[in-house]
């Protein structure tokens, strides 16, 4: 009989009957708790963001591929919106402080569009972060001492109240990236009119 | 074994292993489009990308990479899952079937430049060696772009 019952528990906790995991919608950022710095030296947080609309993505500035080509996108989204994204907040985050310096972050994102900044914590604090956003990342050891982080690479949309307002995919085309965050701005225009 | 001997196996090996580098099926391969972005000093490992068309009537199996520029130069790939986490692994041997070309590009295959001994600075190029199974090697210049780069065009 115990053993039944326990058959049952684990077939709808872990087995064929448990739900399917799906990515969770990360909180209103007002919801959200974590203390970073900027690229210039700042105290930021997730209550710096609101007010106007904001992107906010995860990645580190030892990553060859993914996160030059998130930000390199991004940066291409900006330039087509114009003048649209001045009152926008635009927030790289990274999941690897410990190399990333605010330094380090300061210089990496000076490459790329002038509105994107560069956001470091401590490893609590970027534990936090993560948390709130529902984005995940982790330290993998690669050949000859060195580490490489897995994280999320989706694009986070916010409106100006901090509501989560869509995911962009990494490396989504512009032809649909840009339409999604118009409609943010839009959204908010509507909001503040 | 007397050690001349062992010198004249040695040298005979090399000397057969030779002409094997330039007659082979990997010569009807072409590179197409080689762009680098440019590196913030060296400590950051870079990536290369580029098209690799088999333009021979047998398959090129690409098995490895060499530079000046890395010492551990390889071809890895970026998974993103279901989840939108992004990964990074070793791609392995690359088997390109003839007429057929394979895109090392952002956000899938590229060269991975780990532990890199120069500064990848923007408007320079470096060397990098394709190694064939069949023991070909091609050896191609790669323009190094600026950091934000999108593609070959900069």
């Amino acid at each position: 009989m115990l053993a039944l019952a326990l058959y049952i528990g684990w077939w709808q906790v872990d087995g064929p009957g448990a739900p399917e995991l799906v990515a969770q919608r990360p909180l209103p950022l007002t919801q959200m708790e974590f203390r970073m710095t900027d690229q210039v030296g700042s105290m930021v947080g997730p209550t710096t963001l609101l007010g106007n609309p904001s992107i906010v993505f995860f990645g580190f500035t030892y990553c060859p591929d993914v996160c030059p080509t998130t930000l390199s996108d991004i940066s291409g989204w900006l330039d087509d919106l114009g003048d649209g994204v001045a009152d926008m907040d635009v927030v790289f985050i990274t999941v690897d402080p410990e190399r990333d310096t605010v330094a380090a972050m300061a210089e990496y994102v000076s490459y790329f569009h002038p509105a994107i900044q560069g956001w470091s914590g401590t490893l609590s604090e970027t534990a936090r972060a993560a948390a709130g956003f529902r984005a995940s990342y982790e330290k993998v050891a690669t050949e000859g001492d060195d580490y490489t982080m897995n994280h999320t690479a989706s694009v986070f949309l916010f409106d100006s109240e901090g509501q989560f307002a869509g995911t962009i995919d990494y490396h989504e085309p512009r032809e649909f990236a840009v339409p999604k965050i118009r409609r943010v701005l839009t959204r908010t225009e509507e909001e503040t009119s | 074994m007397k050690p001349s001997i062992t010198a004249a196996v040695i040298a005979s090996c090399l000397f057969i292993g030779l002409p094997t580098t330039t007659v082979a099926d990997s010569e009807d391969v072409v590179v197409e489009n080689a762009w680098a972005r440019a590196s913030i000093g060296v400590n950051r490992p870079g990536a290369a990308y580029m098209t690799i068309r088999n333009n021979g009537t047998d398959s090129a199996t690409l098995v490895g990479l060499e530079t000046p520029l890395s010492m551990m130069p390889d071809i890895h790939e970026t998974k993103t899952d279901a989840n939108g986490v992004s990964s990074m692994a070793p791609a392995g041997d690359i088997m390109i079937p003839p007429g057929e070309s394979v895109s090392l590009e952002p956000g899938g295959l590229h060269a991975m430049l780990m532990r890199p001994q120069i500064k990848m600075v923007e408007g320079e190029t470096f060397p990098l060696t394709l190694n064939f199974a069949d023991g070909g090697t091609l050896t191609v210049d790669v323009p190094i772009l600026g950091i934000s780069a999108r593609g070959p065009e900069g």
